[in-house]
């Protein structure tokens, strides 16, 4: 007679993850760097669209500003000239202009919905500015074309009128309509409630103590607003500014309704006639052969890079600040 | 009889102070008309300057004469921040104005029965309508959701719940994602997809584009309502011994839930109105095509494109019709994120 009891072996402790648990940590970092393989694909495939272009005009794609493909009736290509100079002149000087007009617009509403409306005119306000940056940019293009088109045409000309001894107000022939500066004011209008959205918090993230112990001081508001507010959040205004400016920069739709595209490098603002890298490809994609389609895509890649590095600066100098408060 | 103290607010405006705002008003308005009618100044532009600057030199003076020149400031930047949240709104409230102006004429009730498969643009407003267009832009929305939420709300748990080495250049490459021209999102789907595979326009086309666009809206804002979830819940499922599988299944998603629903309606709202790549990709047919894999799909974006284009009254009012619903949409769909999003954290 034996009794042996059967003492149960000890479970074993781990911290290894369950299988369930590898499975999910797999399934989830794969789905977080889907962005990473997004971006790559898409560096990717324009790059390997659009080499030939690239190839045959070297430097030249980015310098030159002629755009021209000739085709014999069989389809072959004869000769081609592409630069992408006046349209990258243009995308340039249509966001800086719509920037310029922007930040000051943008910086004085995030002031004023953060230390100067009362709290319900604020929560209105804010609803809708957050509401108006979600609207579709074919809105802000068609009815920029009917509506605000007219009025700006007429400032540029006062603008010309008054200020037209500075060259860069020039405008010869004299030729007002579809002009970069129109481009620019509608594009601001898109741009003002990012730039004002992301002062706006970084303006709210400014140490209370600091405001309050100015106002203890006795400054004024202002006072306040250039002692405390202004040094803290200086760098994010620009990093918001510069967000904005990407988001001009790839600007379709709306750029293409209101801007007249020439290719000729144009820095006159007011002068009648642009050019935009976003704009060309939907205005060439139409009629395009599969040669010139190549060019497109090139086109596309030099604007997704400098979207890209613009994007990265301004997001970098938004983070920075956000961190230090100093 | 008792004496109470009633309390005094002396930072509050007493009746003699909103008086003398109330002049000061009338005051600017009165001089800015003196000036349009004296001096050749002429329209509404020199109305607005004119009446801010004479607002602002009114509050300025005062201020200086009674308080001195900090308050003289203090009152010129008031007016100059009001009038930058002005500048601010006036836009919107041009655009809903214009839009429900020009494009209420065009609303019937066959627009939302008939397609543009038997009328040209340039015909009567009474003949065709928005089907194809509606049904074309929630075919496509509904693939580019499919595809994007699992991706987006994948991409928030990494960088919420496993938080490891890659976190930073995730959450950096989720943001330059987010400013990828829409333009450009087409052009990479038309090398990559359809030139290379399907060779044909189609509405698959179209949403693959938007699902690029609305994957780093998604993430992003997921990522912030899931940080709002208390780590007392994810302890909490540890501690019942839960793997961490079972923890965001179970308890931190259900509990983000209406969040999550939050930045899907916003990923909606960022989308639906995309024009450029629906251009360069879904070939815009005008009859009902419910086949999202087959065949040109027309868009509410792509119609109103069309319609504005073909030039005439008619289209042109066709064209506002089309305005006006796509801007009732993302009306509707911001409306119901920000009543959703004020429950961040339900149950």
């Amino acid at each position: 007679m034996s009794s042996t009891t059967l003492a149960p072996s000890p479970r074993e402790i781990s911290t290894e993850p369950r299988r369930s648990d590898k499975v999910f940590r797999g399934v989830v970092t794969g789905g977080g760097l889907s962005s990473l393989v997004i971006l790559g694909l898409i560096a990717l495939f324009l790059a390997y669209r659009g080499y030939e272009v690239l190839r045959q005009e070297g430097i030249g794609f980015i310098t030159k500003a002629e755009w021209a493909i000739t085709t014999d009736d069989a389809g072959n290509v004869l000769e081609s000239h592409f630069g992408l100079s006046a349209m990258l002149v243009g995308t340039i000087l249509c966001s800086f202009v719509a920037v310029v007009i922007a930040l000051p617009v943008s910086v004085f509403s995030a002031l004023f919905l953060n230390f100067y409306a009362p709290e319900w005119m604020k929560r209105i306000l804010v609803t809708i500015i957050d509401m108006m940056a979600a609207f579709p940019s074919i809105l802000f293009g068609i009815w920029g074309f009917l509506v605000l088109m007219p009025s700006v045409e007429y400032w540029g000309k006062l603008i010309n009128k008054y200020m037209g001894w500075i060259p860069l107000f020039e405008v010869k022939p004299y030729f007002f309509t579809r002009s970069p500066f129109i481009a620019g004011v509608v594009l601001a209008i898109m741009i003002i409630p990012i730039i004002t959205s992301i002062s706006r918090e970084i303006f709210a993230q400014a140490p209370l103590d600091r405001i309050q112990a100015a106002f203890a001081l006795g400054a004024t508001r202002w006072a306040m607003i250039k002692a405390v507010v202004i040094p803290h959040g200086r760098s994010g205004v620009i990093g918001g500014a510069m967000l904005g400016l990407g988001r001009a920069m790839g600007e379709t739709v709306a750029v293409y309704t209101v801007l007249n595209i020439v290719f000729q490098i144009n820095w006159h603002v007011l002068l009648g006639a642009g050019g935009n890298v976003a704009s060309l490809i939907i205005l060439k994609f139409g009629e395009a052969s599969p040669y010139e389609i190549k060019a497109l895509m090139a086109a596309g890649l030099v604007l997704f890079l400098l979207t890209l590095i613009v994007n990265a600066l301004a997001n970098l100098i938004v983070k920075t600040t956000g961190k230090s408060g100093r | 009889m008792t004496l109470t103290a009633i309390p005094t607010k002396p930072w509050a405006k007493s009746s003699s102070d909103r008086v003398r705002d109330l002049v000061f008003a009338i005051l600017s308005m009165a001089i800015t008309y003196l000036i349009v009618a004296v001096t050749p100044m002429k329209g509404k532009l020199a109305y607005a300057i004119l009446l801010f600057f004479s607002y602002a030199a009114i509050t300025g003076g005062y201020s200086f004469v009674t308080r001195g020149a900090p308050a003289a400031k203090d009152a010129v930047v008031k007016s100059l921040v009001a009038i930058g949240a002005v500048f601010t709104i006036l836009p919107i409230a041009s655009i809903i104005f214009t839009v429900l102006k020009n494009g209420l004429p065009g609303i019937h009730l066959s627009l939302f029965t008939t397609d543009m498969s038997l009328a040209t643009p340039t015909d009567p407003i009474a003949t065709g309508g928005l089907l194809h267009a509606i049904t074309g832009t929630l075919t496509m929305v509904i693939l580019a959701l499919i595809m994007s939420v699992p991706i987006g709300i994948l991409t928030a748990l990494y960088l919420t719940e496993i938080n490891g080495k890659f976190s930073g250049p995730i959450r950096f490459l989720v943001q330059a994602m987010s400013g990828v021209p829409s333009i450009v999102a087409g052009l990479f789907i038309l090398s990559a997809v359809l030139y290379p595979i399907t060779k044909a326009y189609s509405g698959l086309m179209g949403s693959l584009a938007l699902t690029i666009l609305m994957i780093p809206t998604i993430a992003r804002t997921s990522e912030e309502v899931l940080r709002l979830i208390p780590n007392d819940l994810r302890e909490a499922g540890t501690a019942l011994g839960g793997t961490q599988w079972r923890t965001v299944a179970m308890i931190v998603l259900p509990a983000a839930r209406s969040g999550l629903m939050t930045a899907v309606i916003l990923g909606i709202a960022r989308i639906a109105g995309e024009t450029a790549p629906i251009l360069l990709l879904t070939g815009g047919g005008d009859k009902v095509n419910p086949n999202a894999f087959n065949g040109p799909m027309g868009s509410l974006p792509y119609y109103i494109w069309k319609s504005f284009n073909a030039g005439s009254p008619e289209a042109l009012t066709r064209a506002w019709a089309g305005l006006l619903v796509l801007m009732l949409l993302v009306l509707v769909l911001f409306v119901l994120a920000r009543a959703l999003s004020t429950r961040k954290v339900s149950k």
